[in-house]
């Protein structure tokens, strides 16, 4: 197996194919010198020269830290609603085998499938005729968001529970069945348990959707809600504040950590299971 | 046993229905209006279809898009297969260090990722720092508010969502094949070229149209790396119907951008079993 991978082209190969991947992670790095400056603009410090200026005005002022706080309760809320209409429905679409449910499964994944500026027009309209039907105010509001973000967090969900359940023993469920349970009993003592770990990285999925998204958001939204990624998308198109550089690094930090942990915890199970 | 059997199968619809309410309600109907306003708004017909053909700002807008698309697929697909090849073929360790460096940025946000750009390809920017500083050109180069940013920055983004799929589909390349390639006297390289290239290319097909299809209807990257003067589809249609408010244009544009999107789906479904994704059984 190594014999013929340890030639001259190969380790050429392996040398472009590192340098490709510094390309990926090294320019996402900029921001962390650039959230130390102390200047007012965009700009790399001197060497002897950081501050901590940037950072204090991510955490002194209201704006962020309220934009944070609306990201969290709108992404909590979304992951909500479409781990449950998700989960549900991926536990429906198992057992059924029509037409009219493959005509569901696609459904499940339109979302997904729709470029998202096409979701932002139509939620858009929607919700203004929502408006003028009911009365019902759903445009530059919590529950819009929610609705909007869950939506296009479904298809994440339906997608990993789905493969969770692709991964189970159908007996299980048919045993149950014939022992008299019925579909509550038989979902909530018998396959929900064994679908944890789908629902868990759908849930993922669905938070990190929601937290991130921005173009649904720049259209149904305007002043009152101020979500994280907006802060961020006008920060930019306005002015090159260093404060963004500090949130950004922030963010990224995050996501080193998350990303590491849950590759050594990958590998960590394998291991164990091999031994 | 049928009977009952057939019955208790039915109750499972009571578990797709929220979704199915839901998704319809507020997305498959608003969908459709959006179809339906292309050809109301402002008057019935097909007019705002006619602009396709007689508005040269639309045709030059849609012909950036596609010439965009088209060379950031075929750089993401190029840089995508290298790293997806050393992958495969390396150890365990080594292969877990590449998939950091794949991971993390994949995770990151496309704000946070564009932003970057933006701050190293400015004219003052630490690129041209260095360039200039070096003495390599004379003054700082044009890296942003124009098409190169914006490639570089889509073929950043859509570099993992390329490795990834074809990863997976590289593992399944059965590597005894070459290694009798090269029993049979075959050099490296041209074992790779004639045994495992031509297996790896059905990955190939599938992972690009991907990124292709994403690149479309691509709207943050392009927005913050193009500056107003290099302007793509998704772009072009928030303006329409933010500052603008030209619903029609708009409404017309994503109706084109979606039926785009489905007819590349759907030449891909032929190699995707949705059913078997479901595992229903």
């Amino acid at each position: 197996m190594g014999s013929e991978r340890t030639s001259w082209q190969f380790c050429l190969v392996v040398g472009l194919a590192w340098l490709i991947l510094l390309f990926l992670l090294l320019p996402i790095l900029v921001t962390v010198p650039v959230s130390f400056t102390p200047e007012r603009y965009v700009s790399m410090p001197e060497f002897g020269d950081w501050s901590l200026r940037p950072y204090e005005s991510v955490f002194s002022g209201d704006q962020w830290l309220n934009s944070m706080g609306q990201s969290f309760v709108i992404a909590c809320a979304a992951t909500a609603l479409s781990v449950v209409i998700g989960t549900l429905a991926a536990v429906g679409l198992w057992r059924l085998s029509s037409r009219l449910a493959d005509m569901v499964r696609w459904l499940a994944l339109l979302p997904l499938i729709v470029p998202p500026v096409v979701s932002a027009l139509a939620f858009y309209q929607v919700f203004v005729q929502i408006k003028r039907l009911v009365g019902l105010r759903m445009l530059d509001s919590y529950i819009g968001l929610i609705v909007a973000h869950g939506i296009l967090a479904i298809p994440f969900v339906v997608i990993t529970v789905s493969a969770a359940l692709a991964n189970m023993d159908l007996r299980q469920e048919q045993a149950a069945r014939s022992l008299g349970a019925n579909m509550r009993q038989t979902l909530w003592h018998v396959i929900l348990p064994n679908l944890k770990p789908g629902i868990l990285a759908g849930a993922v999925f669905a938070f990190i959707l929601s937290w991130d998204e921005i173009v649904v958001t720049l259209f149904v939204t305007s002043r009152r809600i101020f979500t994280l990624p907006r802060r961020i998308w006008s920060g930019i198109r306005e002015h090159l504040d260093p404060a963004i550089a500090a949130v950004a690094t922030l963010l990224i930090a995050v996501t080193i950590i998350a990303v590491v942990v849950a590759v050594l915890m990958r590998r960590r199970k394998e291991a164990s299971q091999e031994g | 046993m049928t009977v009952l059997g057939s019955r208790r199968i039915d109750s499972y619809w009571v578990l797709v229905l929220p979704l199915l309410l839901l998704l319809v309600a507020l997305y498959v109907y608003p969908v459709v209006k959006v179809l339906v306003v292309s050809v109301t708004d402002p008057t019935t017909g097909l007019g705002n279809y006619e602009l396709l053909a007689t508005n040269s700002g639309i045709q030059k807008m849609l012909w950036v898009t596609l010439r965009i698309c088209v060379i950031t697929s075929a750089i993401t697909m190029l840089l995508g297969y290298i790293v997806s090849y050393v992958l495969v073929h390396v150890g365990e360790r080594h292969r877990l260090w590449m998939m950091l460096f794949i991971l993390i940025p994949f995770w990151v946000s496309v704000l946070i990722r564009s932003f970057s750009w933006l701050i190293l390809l400015r004219p003052d920017g630490l690129v041209n720092d260095v360039l200039v500083g070096s003495g390599v050109v004379g003054e700082p180069l044009d890296l942003v508010r124009n098409e190169i940013g914006v490639v570089i920055g889509m073929v950043h983004y859509m570099l993992p969502i390329a490795v990834l799929p074809l990863y997976a589909n590289m593992r399944g390349i059965d590597r005894s094949l070459v290694a009798a390639a090269r029993g049979m006297g075959a050099g490296p390289f041209e074992a790779f070229w004639r045994v495992f290239l031509p297996l790896s290319l059905a990955g190939v097909a599938g992972a690009g149209l991907l990124v292709f299809i994403f690149s479309l209807g691509f709207f943050v990257t392009p927005a913050i790396l193009g500056g107003g003067k290099t302007i793509m589809i998704a772009e072009y249609v928030s303006i329409q119907i933010l500052t603008i408010v030209k619903w029609g244009t708009g409404a017309m544009l994503s109706v084109v951008l979606l039926a785009t999107v489905a007819l590349l789906l759907m030449a891909m479904s032929r190699v995707i079993n949705v059913r078997e994704m479901f595992g229903a059984k």
